[in-house]
C-alpha cells in the first residue's frame, strides 16, 4: 500500500508540468501564431483603439443604435463578470422584469408582437447577438432617430442577418455591435 | 419544436454513434499496450516515468493495490491544488492581481475539480489567476478524467480475466490515458477552437471603450486548452463565470457541435473497448443500446418543455419559448440538447442556465444525474456506473428464473450484489440526507435565489450535482458559504470513492473467478430483452427513490406554472 505513494508524488509533480505548463503555454504560442486575432479575444479596433470584441455583447441605450438583449452581466454587459439572471420560471421578479420590457418595447412599436429575446437576459450576460425579429423589431425607431429611410436600415439589417451553420447547425442570428458600426459607416454625415 | 432542432438532435446522435467503433478500437490498444501510431514519442517518455515511479508497464497490481494507488493520487492532487489556490497571490501569471482563494472555497474546488466534478462556487474570470486555471484546474482537468477512465478499464478487465489476482497497474493505465488519448486530442482541439474565435493568451484583461463611450474590460486568458479538456474529459468546470454560455468558451453553434460530441465521445467508446475486452462487440453495443433509450427519451421531454415555454409569460402576450438564461446562437433546441448531454454524461458544462428551464426542462437534468449519470456518463464513471446496474439487472434475472445470476460467463454471487448497491445507495444517501438538513436550516435556506418549490429544487439540484460527480447548477444558489462549502465537498467526495472503491472490489473478485461456459440456460446479455431489463431496473430503483423529492420540487412548480402562479 505504502509504495504508491513514491509514484502518486512523482506522477503529480510530471503532469502538473506537463498539462499544466508546457501544454497551455505552448498551445498560446502555436495559436498565437496562427491564430493571432481570435487568440487575443477577435477585438475589432476603431481608429486605433478597441471598441470591442466580435464575440462580445456590450450595452446600447440610444435609439440610435440597435439594442442587445437585457443582460445579468454585473450591471449589465461586464465582460469581467458573465452571469445569468438564474431566475426560475415562477419567479416574480422574473414576470415583472419581463412586463416592464415588454411594455416599453411596445411603446416603441406598437402593433408588432414583441420577440422574446428582447424581454429575456441570456446565459452569459453578454450574448453578442439578436435574432432577425428583434433586429427588424427596431429598424423603425433607429431610423427615426437618426432621420433617415426605414427602408435602408431594413437593408443593412437584411445584409447582417447570419445563416445557420453549415445551414441547419444552430439559429440565425444578427450580431448587434457589427450591425451598429455599420449602420455609423453608413449614415454618416 | 422544429423540424430544424430534430435535424440538429439526430445530427448529433449519429456523429456519436459513428464515432464508437474508431475510437474504441484505438483505446483497446492503448489499455492492451499494443503499438500505436504515438508509440515511437511517446513509449521512451512512458518508460522513463515508470522507471523514477518505481513502477513499471510488466508490473501488475492486486485491486487493493489498484485502489490505494488511486487514493494516494488523489490525495496528492488535492493538496497541489489546494496550495496552489492559497498561493496564487504570490505566484506568477497573474495579470488580474487575484488574491489567495478563501479557505473553505478553496477546500471546496480542490475536492471538486479532483473528483472529475468541478462544481464552482466561485466565478473563474473573478477569482483564480492564470496560474491556478493552468497548473491546477487544467491538470485536475486531465487527471480526473484519466483515473476514471482507468477505473472503467480495470473493471472491464475483471470481467474479461479470469482466474488471475491483478486488474492492470493503475499508475500505467492512467499514464497512457493521458498520454496517447487525451493530450493529443486536446492539442487537436485547442487549434479548432481558437481558430472558431476562442481566446488563448497569457495577456491581461483588454480594456474597451464601447460604441456609446462606456468602458468595458473583457476577460481573456489561456481558454481553448482549457475547454478543450474540460469537454473531452467530462469535468465541465468554466474558465468563465458563465461556462460555455459564454462567447468566448462557446463561440459558434460549431464549437457548440464539437463540445457536445467530445463529451460523449470517450464514454460511448468505452462501451466498445468492453465489447472487444471481453470478445463479443455486441454486449458493448447492447449497453450503449440502453443508454441511447433513456437519452433519446430525456432530450425529448426537456425539448419539449423549453419549447412549449412559460405560460406565465406567454399571459404577457409574448410568444415563444423559453429564452431566458439561454443564448440566440443556440437557440432553444441547442440548449436543451446540451442540458441532457452535460447531465447524462457527468460533464456539467452548460450552454443555458438550467436554473431559469422551465419546471420540467429543468427535471430532466436533475433525473439525469439522479440515475447516477449512467447515460454514457462522466468517461469511465459511466461505465463503471451502468456495470452496477448491470449487476443488480442480472441478479434480478436470476431471482425471477430461479438460477445462479451469470455475466459474461462470471457467476454473480452476493459479494457482487453487496458491492454494486453500496455504490447505488451511496449516492441518494448524500444526495437526500443533506438536502433534507439544508432546508430547514436557516442559513442554508438564505442561500437561495428563487422562492416556493424552486429554491427546494435548487438545493435539490445542488447536492444531486455534486454526489453524481456532475458540478452543473441551479446557479441562482450562493454556494460559496461555509456550510455549502464544506457539505458539497464531503458530498464530492462520497459520491467518486463510495462507487469507486466497490467498483475495484467487484473487478478483484470477478477477476478471479474461472468463466462458466454459457449453456441453454444462460440469460442472453447481448439481446433486446436485456436492454429492457437494465432501462427497467435503473428507472425502477431511481424512480422509487427520488420520486418523493421531485414530487416537491419540479413537479410541484410545473403544476404551479400551468396555473399562472408565483412564489
Amino acid at each position: 500500500m505504502l509504495n504508491q505513494i513514491r509514484p502518486a508524488i512523482i506522477m503529480i509533480v510530471f503532469f502538473t508540468v506537463l498539462t499544466g505548463l508546457i501544454y497551455p503555454i505552448g498551445m498560446t504560442g502555436i495559436a498565437q501564431a496562427l491564430f493571432p486575432n481570435q487568440a487575443n479575444g477577435s477585438l475589432i479596433e476603431k481608429d486605433g483603439k478597441v471598441v470591442g470584441s466580435e464575440l462580445i455583447g456590450q450595452a446600447f441605450a440610444s435609439d440610435n443604435y440597435f439594442h442587445g438583449r437585457p443582460s445579468a452581466a454585473g450591471d449589465g454587459y461586464n465582460a469581467a463578470s458573465s452571469s445569468g439572471s438564474n431566475l426560475g420560471p415562477t419567479n416574480p421578479k422574473l414576470i415583472d422584469r419581463i412586463k416592464a420590457d415588454a411594455e416599453k418595447l411596445k411603446a416603441e412599436n406598437p402593433g408588432a408582437p414583441v420577440p422574446m429575446d428582447l424581454v429575456t437576459t441570456s446565459g452569459s450576460g453578454l450574448d453578442p447577438h439578436i435574432s432577425p425579429e428583434a433586429a427588424y423589431f427596431q429598424v423603425a425607431r433607429v431610423a427615426k432617430a437618426r432621420g433617415v429611410d426605414e427602408a435602408k436600415i431594413k437593408s443593412l439589417v437584411d445584409s447582417h442577418v447570419e445563416s445557420r451553420e453549415l445551414g441547419f447547425m444552430g439559429e440565425q442570428v444578427v450580431n448587434v455591435l457589427a450591425l451598429n458600426l455599420a449602420l455609423d459607416d453608413a449614415t454618416k454625415q | 419544436m422544429t423540424l430544424f432542432g430534430w435535424i440538429q438532435i439526430l445530427v448529433y446522435c449519429g456523429i456519436v454513434v459513428l464515432l464508437v467503433k474508431p475510437l474504441g478500437g484505438y483505446m483497446y490498444r492503448v489499455f492492451n499496450g499494443d503499438r500505436t501510431f504515438l508509440s515511437p514519442v511517446l513509449v521512451p517518455i512512458e518508460r522513463g516515468l515508470y522507471r523514477i515511479s518505481g513502477t513499471s508497464e510488466r508490473e501488475e497490481q492486486h485491486w487493493t493495490s489498484y485502489a490505494a494507488g488511486i487514493m494516494f493520487f488523489s490525495l496528492a492532487s488535492f493538496l497541489v491544488l489546494y496550495v496552489l489556490q492559497r498561493l496564487q497571490g504570490a505566484l506568477p501569471y497573474n495579470p488580474a492581481g487575484m488574491t489567495a482563494v478563501e479557505q473553505n472555497l478553496a477546500f471546496n474546488t480542490a475536492v471538486s475539480f479532483v473528483t472529475n466534478t468541478n462544481w464552482q462556487n466561485y466565478g473563474g474570470e473573478s477569482t483564480m489567476s492564470y496560474l491556478v486555471q493552468m497548473a491546477g484546474l487544467t491538470v485536475q482537468n486531465f487527471m480526473s478524467a484519466a483515473v476514471g477512465i482507468a477505473i472503467a478499464v480495470a473493471l472491464i478487465r475483471g470481467f474479461a480475466r479470469h482466474s488471475v489476482k491483478s486488474i492492470g497497474n493503475f499508475w500505467v493505465d492512467m499514464t497512457r490515458c493521458t498520454l496517447y488519448i487525451l493530450l493529443p486530442l486536446c492539442i487537436v482541439l485547442t487549434l479548432v477552437y481558437v481558430w472558431l474565435g476562442m481566446p488563448q493568451t497569457l495577456g491581461p484583461y483588454v480594456n474597451a471603450t464601447t460604441l456609446e463611450g462606456a468602458q468595458q474590460t473583457i476577460a481573456v486568458g489561456p481558454v481553448a486548452s482549457q475547454i478543450a479538456i474540460k469537454m473531452l474529459g467530462t469535468n465541465g468546470g468554466g474558465f468563465f463565470n458563465a461556462n460555455a454560455a459564454h462567447p468566448f468558451e462557446n463561440p459558434d453553434a460549431i464549437s457548440n457541435l464539437i463540445q457536445m460530441v467530445t463529451i460523449f465521445a470517450l464514454g460511448a467508446a468505452l462501451t466498445n473497448v468492453f465489447g472487444r475486452m471481453v470478445g463479443n462487440q455486441r454486449q458493448g453495443w447492447a449497453i450503449l443500446a440502453a443508454m441511447g433509450v433513456l437519452f433519446i427519451a430525456g432530450v425529448a421531454v426537456c425539448y419539449w418543455a423549453e419549447a412549449s415555454g412559460n405560460p406565465l409569460v406567454h399571459a404577457l402576450g409574448i410568444d415563444g419559448g423559453n429564452m431566458e438564461g439561454k443564448e440566440t446562437r443556440f437557440g432553444i433546441a441547442l440548449s436543451a440538447l446540451f442540458a441532457v448531454i452535460t447531465t447524462a454524461a457527468s460533464c456539467g458544462a452548460v450552454n443555458a442556465m438550467h436554473d431559469s428551464f422551465t419546471a420540467l426542462g429543468g427535471l430532466i437534468p436533475m433525473i439525469n444525474m439522479q440515475l447516477g449519470e449512467v447515460i454514457v456518463g462522466g468517461v469511465g464513471a459511466g461505465f463503471y456506473g451502468i456495470m452496477m446496474f448491470i449487476v443488480v439487472a442480472v441478479f434480478v434475472a436470476g431471482l425471477m428464473v430461479g438460477r445462479t445470476p451469470e455475466y459474461l460467463g462470471k457467476k454473480i454471487e452476493a459479494k457482487e450484489v453487496k458491492m454494486a448497491m453500496l455504490a447505488i445507495l451511496a449516492l441518494p444517501l448524500v444526495m437526500l440526507v443533506f438536502t433534507a438538513i439544508a432546508v430547514v436550516l436557516p442559513s442554508a435556506v438564505a442561500s437561495m435565489a428563487n422562492g416556493g418549490p424552486h429554491g427546494f429544487s435548487e438545493v435539490l439540484y445542488a447536492y444531486t450535482s455534486a454526489a453524481a460527480n456532475n458540478g452543473s447548477a441551479f446557479g441562482g444558489l450562493s454556494g460559496n458559504t461555509p456550510w455549502y462549502n464544506i457539505t458539497l465537498g464531503i458530498t464530492m467526495w462520497v459520491g467518486r470513492f463510495f462507487v469507486i472503491i466497490p467498483a475495484l472490489a467487484i473487478a478483484g473478485s470477478l477477476a478471479a473467478k474461472k468463466t462458466v461456459p454459457a449453456s441453454a440456460g444462460t440469460f442472453p446479455t447481448d439481446g433486446t430483452l436485456f436492454v429492457g431489463l437494465l432501462v427497467g431496473v435503473i428507472l425502477i430503483v431511481v424512480g422509487l427513490t427520488f420520486f418523493p423529492a421531485l414530487a416537491i420540487g419540479p413537479i410541484v412548480e410545473h403544476l404551479a406554472m400551468i396555473h399562472g402562479q408565483t412564489f
